[in-house]
């Protein structure tokens, strides 16, 4: 490098550092206008909590890969612990609560375990002998670690989570070799599963957010209201968009949640495709720098850490974005560094912190010998 | 042990290697899937969306269009339309009923009947149909409403038009009135400007049959609201059409005099330019108020109405039958004068005639009478024995042709056209001969014969002027009328008798026009409601079984240019009832001064104009219970 900069920040890494402020910056744009041309009250603290949580996830990247599996299994215990206590204070309190209130800071551990459950997948990837990969050794653990949280999560009710829990620690399974004809049957077994949790797993809102998903026209002043006033804010926008600050469906309010769940139509109206496009590119560039870190670390955790993590990033925005142009029902899953919101931006932001670590120290491939 | 371990180790590096191109590939391709979709919808669906996104964000206001005017042949106003501020409530999103129409109630100062009519509206309504709350507001109250709409869901308060008849009640059943569009009309064409607040359509009378040309173009107002109504601005704005206004052949001063004339009677005045056939005036009293009609109208109100022994809701004009009595009689002499008698013939009065062993009884003994004396003295002894002697078959056609029995092209929803009777009517509704008796009775006017007013006035046209005029109502360009089928000769005869009715010896000089060179020509008529019990004669007794009174006239004498005809329900005759209304009225188009003068005097006796009476009527009415008027009163 040149002597201009100095070395500790050349060695930051500017490649996905770019392409985070990109993705805050036209965030921020787009939220400074969904608020009538305002930074308050949703693009200053999108701005402002970006920088915090930048700071904190380059703080993470100096840790070396042991302490990430140091910590895995206390973390995994202690993030099952505080989902008992938020279940104890909802029963107390009369309701459903799913955040602990730090002050600062609202600690939704719900959130923080889809990470976890990646770490912790990992590590005990890791430990497994890797000729026991076709075993059923590799299974039960497997579920354990993802049953309890997830049940946890099911009463609160919040079956988006334990839908993520499942998606991340799937990942890993994949990723880690197991046999595909499990991936194969799980599929088969959702398609039988799947109606009979409908009919009776699910919660009567939950049953008509995927009824008015597969049509939403029927209910178009309802809950199919979301659907059709996001596609509505998609396609008038046609190519190039209605100009910024021009959004009728966000500016007069016909687009809920226009800064957080639908923050991608809110855009959409304004940029057109050439806005979606950019958003897409950025994502595209994001996973790739995610999976990259993956295959280039040296050790089976460092691996499997990167890839999953960097799927749980993906499952957001696919799901997200599935529903607002109206391929996925409607769930309460923001768009990551573009939605307004606190607690799904730490999530990613940890997630990123971690990768950055494991890009930052590969690792060596008879590390886990030394 | 080791190396078989290492091995697998890599085998397990290999996999994930091949796995992580395959995840990127599905996370690429469902990248992928997002642009297509979302191109899908912004560029090949972009039309629809956009059009989705502009109704979104444009709310379209109808404004109902100004109705048509109805003016009078000279350009007076009859109906017109009132800017008024009015609130009214949309039933399908009103959320809490009972509390916002109390508040409603206490921030306009509804009276307890418009509460009443309120919820019963609401009870029978359909969710889209507007109820109206109140229309000609201050804007004060106005705007009292307005500041409180966020609290009243359901709730709207608009500036539009209402219509307005200064005549009140004197053009009721001529003019009808308008109201809300009924839930049956709206389902037959379910345009929604019929259930825009403010938008009402005609319901009766002119109102009704000439909808079509008085409705207009509604126009459209379009603001940017917000999702939650929340109006931003104003966009461009398209005006109504105003509808055409209509000009009518009445003269309104004349019509609204005849009206105020009438009084505290039951009855009906036509007066008609006897040589063109334009209607002046076609009062029928009492009447509703249109004006409340139009407004709504309350279970107090439709009592009132409903309770009248006087029938305000019936036009007695057209739809009033009558035995039209001695008002028949020139039209008998017409028909001997044709079938070859001398009109001065006489015949021998005694007070009576003597058919068979009955005795058909005449008023007076009237000594040797020819036609015009028996015409003025109405002398029923020479009609008897002249009717006798020609025939009731060659009496009736004659009647045809002055327009008894007839209806009329007008633009009125119904007229009645009663009964002109021969032999070959009895025959087929009764299946009876024809006797010299019912010949006796017809050609006095009573018996099998009835008229409405409205044609009373056409014979007395058609004699006077001797064309066969038609009547109209609207004004316009018509061709001249053919003459009638008589001499004139024979008009003379009776345009004679009916002059010496009024001006010589006959049954109505107390009617005579107190004017210079101008006279006035008729024929009294009294006829029987029931038949003749003793010697009450339908003079006295309670009222429903008196006499009708009838009069029919035209003026001036020497060259006839207005006829007119007046009946008076239970009246006790036509010479004390209906001639000295007709002499008033007729007496107003020469000389105003004089007719007021006489009008007011009697109005002063009769305790005030009409809208005065009907507000004191109104007023004792207040308080008692009274059972609700239907939803449509004209059904």
């Amino acid at each position: 490098m040149n002597g201009i900069v100095p070395a500790p920040i050349a060695a930051l890494p500017w490649r996905v550092i770019f392409i985070l402020m990109a993705l805050v910056g036209f965030g921020a744009t787009v939220l400074y206008s969904a608020a009538g041309g305002h930074l308050e009250p949703w693009a200053g603290k999108h701005v402002l909590r970006f920088i915090a949580l930048l700071v904190l996830a380059i703080a993470m990247s100096r840790m070396p890969q042991g302490f990430w599996k140091s910590i895995t299994f206390p973390l995994y215990l202690l993030l099952l612990l505080l989902l008992v206590v938020v279940e104890l204070m909802g029963f107390v309190g009369g309701g459903s609560q799913r955040w602990i209130n730090l002050g600062f800071i609202t600690l939704q551990p719900s959130e923080l375990m889809k990470p976890a459950m990646v770490l912790a997948a990992a590590w005990f990837f890791d430990r497994l002998p890797p000729n026991r990969i076709y075993g059923i050794e590799a299974i039960w653990p497997l579920f354990l670690i993802l049953i309890l949280p997830s049940a946890m999560v099911i009463i609160q009710p919040d079956f988006d989570a334990a839908i993520a829990y499942a998606f991340g620690l799937g990942v890993v399974g994949f990723m880690a070799g197991l046999p595909l004809i499990y991936f194969i049957g799980a599929g088969a077994a959702l398609a039988v599963v799947a109606p009979l949790v409908y009919f009776f797993g699910m919660k009567a809102y939950q049953q008509d957010r995927v009824l008015i998903f597969l049509n939403p026209e029927n209910d178009p002043l309802g809950a199919g209201y979301h659907i059709t006033q996001s596609k509505i804010a998609i396609g008038s926008g046609g190519i190039f968009g209605k100009g910024f600050g021009n959004g009728t469906q966000s500016y007069l309010d016909y687009l809920p949640e226009g800064h957080t769940d639908f923050v991608f139509a809110t855009m959409a109206e304004e940029w057109g495709i050439v806005g979606g496009f950019f958003i897409l590119f950025l994502y595209f560039m994001l996973m790739r720098w995610g999976l990259n870190v993956a295959v280039q670390s040296k050790t089976r955790y460092g691996k499997l850490v990167a890839a999953g993590l960097t799927c749980t990033i993906f499952f957001y925005i696919m799901i997200n974005l599935l529903m607002v142009v109206g391929l996925a029902p409607v769930a309460g899953i923001p768009l990551p560094f573009v939605s307004h919101g606190g607690s799904s931006m730490l999530t990613m932001m940890l997630c990123v912190g971690i990768i950055m670590s494991i890009e930052r120290h590969p690792g060596s491939k008879h590390g886990q010998f030394q | 042990m080791k190396i078989e371990k290492q091995a697998t180790s890599g085998q397990l590096d290999f996999t994930f290697s091949r796995r992580a191109v395959f995840v990127g590939g599905v996370q690429a391709a469902i990248g992928l899937t997002v642009a297509a979709r979302m191109s899908y919808i912004a560029v090949a669906d972009n039309e629809k969306y956009e059009l989705l996104a502009e109704s979104n964000r444009v709310n379209l206001t109808i404004i109902p269009p100004r109705r048509g005017w109805f003016v009078d042949r000279y350009g007076k106003p009859i109906a017109t339309n009132r800017a008024d501020f009015r609130v009214d409530i949309i039933p399908d999103r009103l959320v809490r009923k009972d509390e916002t129409v109390r508040t409603l109630a206490e921030l306009l100062t509804l009276s307890t009947d418009d509460v009443d009519r309120i919820h019963r509206e609401l009870k029978n309504a359909q969710g889209f149909q507007p109820v109206q709350v109140a229309a000609g507001l201050d804007y004060e109250r106005f705007a009292a409403v307005s500041v409180r709409l966020p609290d009243l869901p359901g709730v709207t308060p608009r500036q539009g038009y209402s219509r307005f008849y200064p005549s009140g009640a004197a053009v009721g059943h001529l003019i009808g009135y308008v109201g809300t569009v009924s839930a049956e009309e709206y389902q037959r064409s379910k345009k929604p400007l019929l259930i825009t607040p403010g938008f009402k359509v005609g319901k009766d009378g002119l109102e009704k049959t000439l909808e079509d040309r008085l409705q207009g173009e509604p126009g459209a107002k379009r603001t940017e609201v917000t999702a939650r109504g929340k109006i931003i601005r104003d966009l461009a704005t398209r005006p109504d059409i105003p509808g055409k206004p209509v000009q009518l052949t009445i003269d309104i001063d004349l019509h609204n005099y005849a009206a105020r004339r009438l009084g505290l009677e039951s009855g009906s005045v036509v007066v008609f330019d006897c040589l063109t056939g334009d209607i002046l005036t076609m009062a029928s009293m009492p009447c509703y108020d249109p004006n409340s009609f139009s407004d709504g109208i309350g279970r107090v109100e439709w009592k009132m109405l409903n309770g009248d022994d006087h029938i305000p809701m019936l036009n007695k004009a057209l739809q009033g039958l009558y035995p039209p009595g001695s008002t028949l009689k020139p039209v008998a002499g017409l028909a001997m004068l044709r079938q070859g008698i001398d009109p001065d013939e006489t015949v021998v009065c005694n007070g009576g005639y003597r058919l068979g062993n009955r005795v058909f009884k005449c008023l007076g003994r009237h000594g040797a009478v020819n036609m015009r004396t028996a015409i003025m003295k109405s002398c029923n002894t020479y009609f008897y024995a002249m009717g006798r002697r020609i025939g009731y078959d060659n009496i009736a056609p004659v009647g045809r042709e002055l327009g008894l029995g007839q209806e009329f092209s007008l633009p009125f929803p119904s007229q009645r056209y009663g009964t002109v009777p021969d032999s070959a009517w009895k025959m087929r509704k009764y299946d009876q001969k024809w006797t010299e008796s019912d010949t006796l009775n017809a050609v006095i006017g009573q018996g099998y014969i009835i008229a409405s007013p409205f044609q009373l006035a056409v014979m007395a046209a058609r004699i006077s002027s001797g064309l066969h005029v038609q009547p109209e109502i609207l004004l316009k360009k018509r061709v001249a009328p053919k003459p009638l089928s008589f001499p004139t000769e024979h008009l003379d005869v009776v345009r004679d008798g009916m002059n010496l009715v009024v001006n010589g010896a006959g049954t109505a000089v107390r009617s005579k026009l107190q004017l210079e060179n101008i006279t006035m020509a008729g024929k009294t008529g009294t006829a029987q409601v029931r038949r003749i019990a003793g010697a009450q004669r339908g003079q006295s007794g309670a009222w429903k079984y008196r006499d009708h009174g009838l009069f029919v006239c035209f003026a001036p004498v020497a060259a006839p240019r207005y006829a007119a005809s007046v009946v008076i329900e239970h009246g006790m005759g036509g010479a004390r009832a209906a001639a000295p209304i007709a002499k008033d009225v007729l007496t107003f188009l020469y000389d105003r001064a004089q007719a007021m003068a006489s009008l007011e005097a009697l109005e002063a006796g009769w305790g005030g104009n009409i809208a005065q009476r009907m507000a004191a009527k109104y007023a004792t009415f207040q308080g008692q219970p009274a059972a609700p008027p239907p939803l449509d009163p004209t059904i």
